[in-house]
């Protein structure tokens, strides 16, 4: 993968972003419970790294020479499945056990029960740590591969995203990139009136990141070339700050904190399918 | 070095370390700015290539390991008891015992003696808080030596693990680490029919101590190891009441959720006899010296050989 980035690949892209969103609304709307809000934000973000720029390969999901990727914010499971699924780690028809019981689609992602998932998160705050974990371990071992780790901007205000944040600029971990999904809306309300974290930009520089953006988080053709330019950055680790619309594609769940961790109900799943034929 | 030297656990966390980092470069060890008082220092001096000091903050260090098992390695995390329990339990619940990772958290400065640091550094409910999580083994090595063979267990027993050491020096109960250890197989340390001690930690010592006193007496007591609180060895727990039909249990800890409150758990639903928990009651303790400490709070072998008589006579009321 990371190929050229021609106009048949991006048009390929852009419906893989499409069939993401389907699935997101889909896997909740059968299972009446999940987020759909941040799982629609973070589309492009992993359209860009799964379908474009990570090496992985899903016939083989434990080579240690593969990327990663973390979803330390682990209640937008469904986009990381529906990537997971579309990637082919396992059947797309699997994806209505989401939420189910006896289903390997957990509520938040369980790194034993299914293969391509690199970490258990779900606990707001952990994904990063762990990512700088992964890169001291697979420095030691010498592999040269990337460690991603997706977090949103209410997730910012956990106190061990910043422990992490030192730790990663300390040891100078320039193969983990950092993607914030800064949609703007937490469960209560606007991020900023609950408990702002801005400036960010300004807070990761001075946490000796190398930062990129903030970028269009949902144009394909600027997350990708973030992504791209991060992997070649030397010295130190980079965080991404992507401009983000919460529920993104569903012209009723965008920017509406309501659909944070609420499912659509009936009328809603068919218009939403519908705005994203 | 013969039985009764006074060594400190720790000291024999850090040189198992770099015993085993020796032979295997999997092992990678982690600190949270403790380093010298929890004795990874001896390793970070060895191998400082495979040593991570994360500063000040334990839930970012349990994450690293989190991270750094994933890719294979044998991680050791190590601080205070008090902070690797409590302040990362979250940590240790989702990102270490949930995915089943192999982090071990080796903590020191376990118990009431910690001493003259006071409450806010003795661990007294750790043991609690980590047997509940599942996935995890729970160990309080006796002494130094045990603490070795702990440490060498671990390095090839995968999955998660919280070891308690302590901070003081600490008479040794073994001659030597190379006797037959395995997790979660008590050690019966002393035969006896009358009643049973069930201790973990320095507290065996104390334990032993008691038997002694009691034994001047007439009184047969049966000493047991419980190094592992968790995988529980029950059968010797039932065994003990059945042949004994008393049992005492003691711990340098709370006496709700430990290693009582574990012992308790098995006796009710197999084979309920006589007991009582020594240990701290539900309080915080306060700052002294450890042996003034043990004494306020009733650990000391002449405490322990006071319960055993109130147990003795429960037996005997039937």
């Amino acid at each position: 993968m990371s190929d050229k980035l021609t106009k048949d690949k991006l048009d390929l892209l852009k419906e893989k972003a499409r069939a993401l969103r389907r699935h997101i609304i889909e896997m909740i709307g059968r299972a009446s419970s999940g987020h759909p809000g941040g799982s629609l934000s973070a589309v492009e973000i992993l359209t860009a790294l799964y379908f474009h720029v990570m090496h992985h390969d899903p016939s083989k999901p434990h080579l240690p020479e593969r990327d990663r990727f973390i979803l330390s914010k682990g209640h937008a499971a469904p986009v990381l499945y529906g990537a997971l699924a579309e990637a082919g780690y396992f059947s797309t028809s699997y994806l209505k056990t989401l939420r189910q019981i006896g289903s390997s689609l957990q509520g938040h992602p369980d790194m034993l029960s299914l293969p391509g998932i690199e970490m258990s998160t779900g606990s707001l705050g952990q994904g990063l740590s762990v990512g700088v974990g992964m890169a001291l371990g697979l420095r030691l071992d010498k592999i040269g591969a990337h460690v991603f780790v997706l977090i949103g901007d209410g997730e910012s205000q956990e106190g061990q995203i910043w422990e992490a944040a030192m730790a990663a600029a300390h040891y100078k971990l320039e193969k983990l990139v950092c993607i914030l999904d800064q949609n703007k809306l937490q469960i209560d309300g606007h991020v900023e009136n609950i408990k702002g974290i801005e400036p960010i930009v300004d807070k990761w520089k001075a946490f000796r990141w190398n930062v990129i953006g903030k970028i269009n988080g949902h144009d394909l053709k600027a997350v990708i070339g973030a992504l791209e330019t991060a992997k070649t950055h030397k010295g130190s680790p980079t965080i991404i700050i992507a401009d983000t619309t919460k529920g993104k594609g569903v012209s009723f769940m965008e920017g509406n904190k309501d659909f944070h961790g609420k499912a659509p109900n009936k009328e809603e799943i068919q218009q939403a399918l519908q705005e994203l034929m | 070095m013969p039985k009764g030297e006074l060594i400190a656990n720790r000291d024999y966390y850090g040189k198992t370390l770099v015993e085993i980092g020796a032979k295997n470069s999997k092992v990678v060890v982690l600190d949270a700015d403790l380093s010298c008082s929890t004795k990874t220092c001896m390793f970070c001096a060895k191998y400082p290539e495979r040593f991570f000091n994360l500063g000040v903050a334990e839930q970012d260090m349990i994450g690293v390991a989190a991270g750094l098992a994933t890719t294979g390695k044998i991680v050791f995390a190590s601080t205070f008891a008090v902070f690797g329990s409590g302040r990362a339990w979250d940590q240790v619940r989702v990102s270490v015992a949930y995915p089943r990772l192999n982090v071990k958290i080796v903590v020191t400065h376990g118990g009431i003696t910690t001493g003259e640091d006071g409450v806010t550094h003795q661990a007294l409910e750790d043991l609690a808080i980590m047997r509940v999580i599942p996935n995890m083994t729970v160990i309080v090595p006796a002494d130094a030596y045990e603490t070795a063979q702990v440490i060498r267990a671990l390095e090839k027993a995968h999955g998660p693990a919280y070891v308690r050491l302590n901070r003081s020096t600490t008479p040794t109960i073994y001659d030597n680490d190379q006797y037959d250890f395995q997790i979660g197989k008590a050690i019966k340390m002393r035969e006896g029919r009358d009643l049973t001690i069930i201790a973990c930690g320095i507290m065996v010592n104390a334990s032993l101590q008691a038997a002694e006193i009691l034994a001047k007496e007439g009184i047969s007591v049966r000493v047991i190891n419980m190094h592992t609180l968790k995988p529980l060895d029950k059968e010797v727990i039932i065994q003990a009441a059945q042949e004994t039909g008393a049992i005492v249990t003691v711990e340098e800890h709370s006496i709700l959720g430990g290693l009582g409150g574990s012992v308790a758990e098995v006796l009710v639903e197999n084979c309920l006899v006589p007991m009582v928990r020594v240990g701290t009651r539900d309080m915080f303790a306060e700052s002294g010296k450890p042996h003034e400490l043990l004494e306020k709070y009733g650990m000391t072998p002449v405490d322990i050989a006071a319960t055993a008589r109130l147990v003795l006579e429960r037996k005997k009321n039937g």
